[in-house]
C-alpha cells in the first residue's frame, strides 16, 4: 500500500478516506479490523519478491507481482513454486548473480511458462507433495507466444494458477505491440504516424473471456488499483485446485508514457472508464463483477498517457476517441459494470 | 499384411530362429496397397534394406496385379502364395507360376476361409497356415502358437481353424504336385 | 526376457523399467508407437507413480519435461523430425538449465518437402544444442541405450537424446532381450537431482546471465560433455557386466584390423554395412567399419586412433548440411586433421528421406572410394538424369515452379530409369 499512500495528493486524501469508509479498502488498513487487513499489511508477509530488483519507478507489474505472490504464499503456507515466463518481471528480478525471489522460482522460456508449470505440478503430484504452483508472465508471454501452452494447461485442468501481468505490450523489448495493446495506442511497432496512427482497431482478444470459455474452475481480472481485491482473488484462486487464471492490469509508466506516480491512478481510471472490466468467473460462468462507482469518460484515462497523445493533437476531436468510448460503453453494457440505484458499490 | 509378417516372425522366433518383420513404411490408409517384409535366418539379421528379391511372395489381394508389379525380384526357385478362389489362368499369372518349380506356386482362398471361420475377411492367419505347408519353412505348430499369441481367446481359435484348413488345402496341392 | 517384439514396444517397456515419473506425449510419426506403448503401461498399471501427460505440442512436451525435471522428477519425452524443430527452443533450454531429461528421437527427415521416412536430418539440426546424442544400431541397442541414458543424464545433469532410426528400427519386429525390473533397478539408482525447486530451500533457476559469465557457463557445459566421453565408456562397460551384452559406448569397431578402407557410419545402416564388409572381406578386400554411437560428445581422439593407418575413410551418413556437405564427414575430418599420413576422406550422403540403402549400392561406393575417389559429397543412388533435367528447366525458364512437384511429375511420366 505504500505506493498508493505516497501518490496521494493532499486534496484527494479526504476523498480516499471516504472510499475506504465505504468498504473498498483502496487506501489502507488503518480503519479496518485485523482480519480484514491486506496480506501486505502483515508483518508476517513473505516478501517473496524483495526489494533490490531492477524494476522502473512506478512499475505496476512489480507491485502486482509482490501482492499476488505474497497472497499466494500466505494461502499455501509458503509451500509453493513459481514459474516465470521471459519478460520484464523475469529480467528485473533476477539480474545474475542476484535474485529477488524468496521462493523456489524457475524461468525457462518466453512461451512455455504454463507448460513448465504443468510439469512442476505433475512432479508434485507424482511425489505426493502438496506444494502448489503459480505461473506468471506478461501479456506477450501469455496472450501471444504462450497462448497455446496456456490453453493446453487450461484444457487439461492442470493444478496451476496462471497470473498474467497485463501491461498491454512488449515492454521488456522496448514497448512493441502485443495482442493486449489497446486500439490507437502508440507503440514502437505501431507508431503514431500516417492516416491511422497507433495500433489498429482489431477485434480484440480477451484472454480472460477465453479462459472462461475453457470452463476452468476460476478466472478473475484484477487491478493494482484495488490491491485488496487482488489479494482476495489470489487467495480464492489458491483455495481451489485445477487450472486458474488471473489477469492483472498493471500500468507501465515507460510503455504508456505516463508519470511514475500515476500508476495507481491510471489503473483505477482504466477500470472506472469501462475499458478494463474487473470480474470473476467460476466453471465458465461469471459470478461477480466489480461495479464502476462513477463512470469517467475514456478521455480522462487516455489524456494522461503519451501513447494516446496523438488522439488529442488536432483541432477537431479524433473520431477514434469515440470508438474507444464505444468500447467502454459496450463493456459496461456487456458486463453490467455500472451499478443500479439500489445496488451498493 | 503387417500383422501377417509380424506373426510369421513370431512363429520363426518360437522355433529359436532370428526373424525381422517390417512394414513398407508408408502413410497408407486402410485399403491402400501395403507391402510388409519378413526375413528369417539362423543367425542375427543385420541387414536393414527392404527385401528386393524375396524367396517367397505372399499376395493377399490379387487385384494388385494390375496396379503393381508384385513379381519383380521373385527368385526363379522362389515360392508364390496367392489369396484367391480363382485359378492362376483366370488371374493371368499362369505364365509366372509355371516359371517356378513344381509345387512352388499355390493358390488358397484365405479370405473365404477367414469368413467361414472368423466371420470377417481377415486372411492373414489362413495365409500363414498355407505358408507353413509351403516348403516347410516354418512348422504349422509355430504358426498356430504365433496366431494364438497375437489373438488370444476365441478369435485366436477361429483364426487357427482358418489357418489349419488352409494348411490342409495347400498340403493336398503339394501332394498332388509331387504325384505329377 | 527374449521377445519377438516391435522396436517401439520394446523401447516403451525399457523406458518404463527406468521408472520415469513424468512422461509427456505428443504424437508424430514414427515415434508414436513408443508413447502409445508407454501410455498403455501407465493406464494398465504396469508403470506406477508416473504422470502421463498428453500435451498440445512438442514445444509443450519438452517444456512440461523441463518443469518436471526442475522439480525433481525423472522426465521423459519422445519426438521426431518437425517435432524436434518445433521444440527447438526448449531443446537448448533443457541443456542450458542442466536438466537430465531423456528423449527418444525416431529419426526422420525434415521438410519441405514433407517426408515421414528415415534419415538423420532431425538429430543433426540439434547437434549443437548441448544434449548428449546416442545413435542405436539395433533395436536391442535402442533398448539398452535408454537405460544407460537415464543414468548418464542424471549423473551429469545433462539431457540425453537417444536417436533411433524411424520405421527401420521403430517399426521392425525382431528378437530383443528386454531386461527385468530388478536388473534395471539394481543398475539405475533413483534420480538424485543436483538442483531442485524445493520450498524448504528456495533457489532461482534460469536467471539471466550477461557477458560477465556466459562464456564460463558455456565452457562448463562443454567441459561436462568432455566428462561424458569418459562416463559413456564406463557406463557401457558397467552395463555389459550387469546385462551381459555390449551396447552403447562411444564407438565400435568391426573388422578394422589391417583394414585399408574404413567406413564410418551411425545407426541402423551399420548392420547392412557389416554384411557388405563380410562379403568384401570374402573377396579379399581389407575393409572395416567404425560405428559412431556417441555423436555428441563426438569421440574425436578415439576415432583418430581408430582411423590412423587406413588409406581411405568413407563416411556414409543420412544427412546433408546443405551448402557444406555431410556433417558427420566434417566431424570425421576433424579427427583426421592432425594425423601424419592421414587417410583420404570420402563423404557420401545416403538414405535421405527413407531411400533404401542397398548392399549393391554400398559395394559400388566402397570400391569406388579406393579406385576412383570423388571430390566433395557423393549422393548415393542419385537420379542424375532427373536432377539434370530439372536444372536445365530452371535455367531455361524463370517461373519453373515447385521443384519437388516437378520431379514427381517427371518420375510419373518418364519412370525411374536410372
Amino acid at each position: 500500500m505504500s505506493e498508493a499512500r505516497e501518490t496521494l495528493a493532499p486534496g484527494e486524501a479526504v476523498q480516499r478516506l471516504k472510499f475506504y469508509q465505504k468498504g473498498t479498502f483502496t487506501v489502507g488498513n488503518r480503519l479496518v479490523g485485523e482480519d480484514e487487513r491486506s496480506v501486505q499489511a502483515s508483518q508476517d508477509r513473505s516478501n517473496a519478491l524483495t526489494c533490490g530488483h531492477r524494476a522502473c519507478q512506478g512499475c505496476g507489474e512489480a507491485l502486482g507481482a509482490r501482492y499476488a505472490i505474497d497472497a499466494a504464499m500466505r494461502a499455501t503456507g509458503k509451500d509453493m513454486i513459481a514459474v516465470n515466463a521471459t519478460g520484464c518481471l523475469e529480467v528485473f528480478t533476477t539480474p545474475y548473480p542476484e535474485t529477488s525471489w524468496q521462493l523456489p522460482w524457475v524461468h525457462s522460456l518466453f512461451g512455455n511458462a504454463a507448460a513448465v508449470a504443468t510439469g512442476v505440478a505433475a512432479a508434485m503430484r507424482v511425489k505426493n507433495k502438496r506444494t502448489r504452483v503459480v505461473a506468471q508472465g506478461g501479456d506477450g508471454g501469455t496472450t501471444d507466444i504462450g497462448f497455446q501452452c496456456l490453453s493446453g494447461m487450461f484444457e487439461r485442468n492442470d493444478d496451476v494458477l496462471y497470473i498474467c501481468y497485463d501491461n498491454e505490450g512488449y515492454m521488456n523489448t522496448g514497448v512493441q505491440r502485443s495482442s493486449a495493446t489497446p486500439p490507437a495506442a502508440r507503440t514502437a511497432t505501431t507508431p503514431a504516424v500516417g492516416d491511422e496512427p497507433g495500433n489498429v482497431f482489431g477485434t480484440g482478444k480477451s484472454v480472460p473471456k477465453i479462459a472462461v470459455a475453457h470452463n476452468i474452475p476460476y478466472v478473475a481480472t484484477a487491478t493494482v488499483a484495488d490491491l485488496h481485491d487482488l489479494e482476495r482473488k489470489v487467495t480464492k484462486a489458491m483455495s481451489v485446485h485445477g487450472a486458474r487464471y488471473i489477469q492483472i492490469n498493471v500500468p507501465c509508466p515507460l510503455g504508456w508514457g505516463a508519470a511514475s506516480h500515476d500508476t495507481i491512478h491510471l489503473a483505477r481510471l482504466a477500470v472506472e472508464c469501462g475499458l478494463y472490466p474487473i470480474f470473476e468467473a467460476e466453471h465458465g460462468r461469471i459470478t461477480h463483477v466489480r461495479k464502476i462507482r462513477k463512470q469517467v469518460p475514456v478521455t480522462d484515462y487516455l489524456k494522461r498517457q503519451r501513447r494516446f497523445a496523438h488522439l488529442f493533437k488536432g483541432d477537431r476531436p479524433d473520431p477514434r476517441v469515440a470508438r474507444l468510448q464505444a468500447m467502454c460503453d459496450a463493456n459496461i453494457a456487456d458486463y453490467g459494470l455500472v451499478a443500479g440505484a439500489d445496488e451498493e458499490v | 499384411m503387417v500383422t501377417a509378417a509380424e506373426m510369421l516372425s513370431v512363429a520363426a522366433f518360437l522355433e529359436g530362429r532370428h526373424a525381422q518383420a517390417f512394414p513398407s513404411f508408408g502413410s497408407e490408409r486402410t485399403g491402400a496397397p501395403v507391402v510388409a517384409f519378413c526375413r528369417i535366418a539362423d543367425r542375427e539379421i543385420r541387414l536393414r534394406e527392404p527385401i528386393l528379391e524375396p524367396d517367397c511372395l505372399i499376395v493377399q489381394d490379387p487385384t494388385l496385379f494390375k496396379a503393381v508389379d508384385v513379381f519383380a525380384g521373385l527368385k526363379s526357385d522362389g515360392y508364390l502364395l496367392v489369396n484367391t478362389n480363382r485359378s492362376f489362368v483366370d488371374l493371368h499369372i499362369d505364365q509366372i507360376a509355371r516359371r517356378l518349380p513344381a509345387g512352388h506356386a499355390v493358390a488358397v482362398p484365405a479370405t473365404e476361409l477367414a469368413l467361414k471361420h472368423v466371420g470377417r475377411p481377415v486372411p492373414n492367419a489362413a495365409l500363414l497356415g498355407a505358408f507353413a505347408a509351403l516348403g516347410e519353412l516354418v512348422h504349422f505348430a509355430s504358426v498356430q502358437q504365433a496366431i494364438e499369441k497375437t489373438f488370444p481367446g476365441k478369435i485366436g481359435a477361429a483364426n487357427v481353424a482358418a489357418a489349419s484348413e488352409a494348411y490342409e488345402i495347400v498340403m493336398a496341392q503339394e501332394r498332388a504336385a509331387a504325384a505329377v | 526376457m527374449l521377445k519377438q517384439i516391435e522396436g517401439s514396444k520394446a523401447m516403451a517397456e525399457a523406458i518404463a523399467l527406468c521408472r520415469p515419473e513424468v512422461i509427456c506425449a505428443y504424437p508424430i510419426t514414427p515415434q508414436t508407437h513408443i508413447v502409445e506403448g508407454l501410455g498403455e503401461l501407465v493406464k494398465d498399471g504396469h508403470l506406477t507413480d508416473c504422470e502421463y501427460i498428453n500435451v498440445e505440442s512438442e514445444f509443450a512436451a519438452l517444456s512440461v519435461a523441463i518443469g518436471a525435471s526442475a522439480a525433481g522428477a525423472r522426465a521423459y519425452t519422445a519426438t521426431a523430425s518437425q517435432g524436434l524443430l518445433y521444440m527447438a527452443e526448449a531443446v537448448y533450454n533443457a541443456s542450458g538449465l542442466g536438466l537430465p531429461i531423456v528423449m527418444t528421437l525416431g529419426n526422420r527427415a525434415i521438410g519441405a518437402p514433407i517426408n515421414i521416412w528415415n534419415d538423420h536430418s532431425d538429430a543433426m539440426s540439434m547437434r549443437d544444442a548441448g544434449w548428449i546424442q546416442l545413435f542405436a544400431e539395433t533395436n536391442q541397442e535402442a533398448v539398452d541405450l535408454h537405460i544407460q541414458a537415464f543414468k548418464l543424464a542424471e549423473e551429469l545433469s545433462m539431457p540425453v537424446m537417444v536417436c533411433v532410426d524411424g520405421f527401420i528400427l521403430t517399426h521392425a519386429m525382431e528378437r530383443i532381450d528386454v531386461p527385468e525390473q530388478p536388473q534395471v533397478d539394481a543398475w539405475l539408482p533413483p534420480y538424485d537431482p543436483v538442483q531442485v525447486l524445493d520450498p524448504a530451500e528456495p533457489i532461482s533457476i534460469g536467471a539471466m546471465v550477461g557477458p560477465e559469465a556466459f562464456t564460463e557457463v558455456r565452457f562448463l557445459q562443454h567441459y561436462k560433455q568432455t566428462q561424458a566421453l569418459r562416463l559413456i565408456t564406463d557406463y557401457a562397460r558397467d552395463f555389459e557386466k550387469a546385462f551381459g551384452r555390449e551396447s552403447g559406448g562411444l564407438l565400435r569397431a568391426y573388422r578394422v584390423d589391417d583394414a585399408d578402407v574404413l567406413v564410418v557410419a551411425m545407426g541402423s545402416v551399420c548392420g547392412t554395412i557389416k554384411d557388405v564388409i563380410d562379403e568384401m572381406r570374402d573377396e579379399g578386400i581389407a575393409i572395416g567399419l567404425v560405428t559412431i554411437v556417441s555423436y555428441r560428445p563426438f569421440p574425436t581422439d578415439e576415432l583418430r586412433k581408430m582411423l590412423a593407418g587406413a588409406q581411405d575413410v568413407v563416411v556414409v551418413e543420412k544427412s546433408i548440411a546443405v551448402g557444406v556437405g555431410g556433417p558427420l564427414a566434417n566431424n570425421v575430418d576433424m579427427a583426421l586433421r592432425n594425423l601424419p599420413d592421414a587417410p583420404r576422406l570420402h563423404s557420401a550422403v545416403a538414405g535421405l528421406g527413407g531411400r533404401p540403402i542397398t548392399k549393391p549400392s554400398l559395394h559400388r561406393l566402397f570400391r569406388q572410394a579406393s579406385v576412383q575417389p570423388w571430390e566433395g559429397t557423393h549422393f548415393l543412388d542419385l537420379n542424375e538424369r532427373i536432377v539434370g533435367r530439372e536444372i536445365h528447366t530452371t535455367r531455361k525458364k524463370r517461373r519453373s515452379g515447385p521443384t519437388a512437384e516437378n520431379l514427381l511429375r517427371r518420375l510419373a511420366t518418364e519412370g525411374d530409369a536410372r
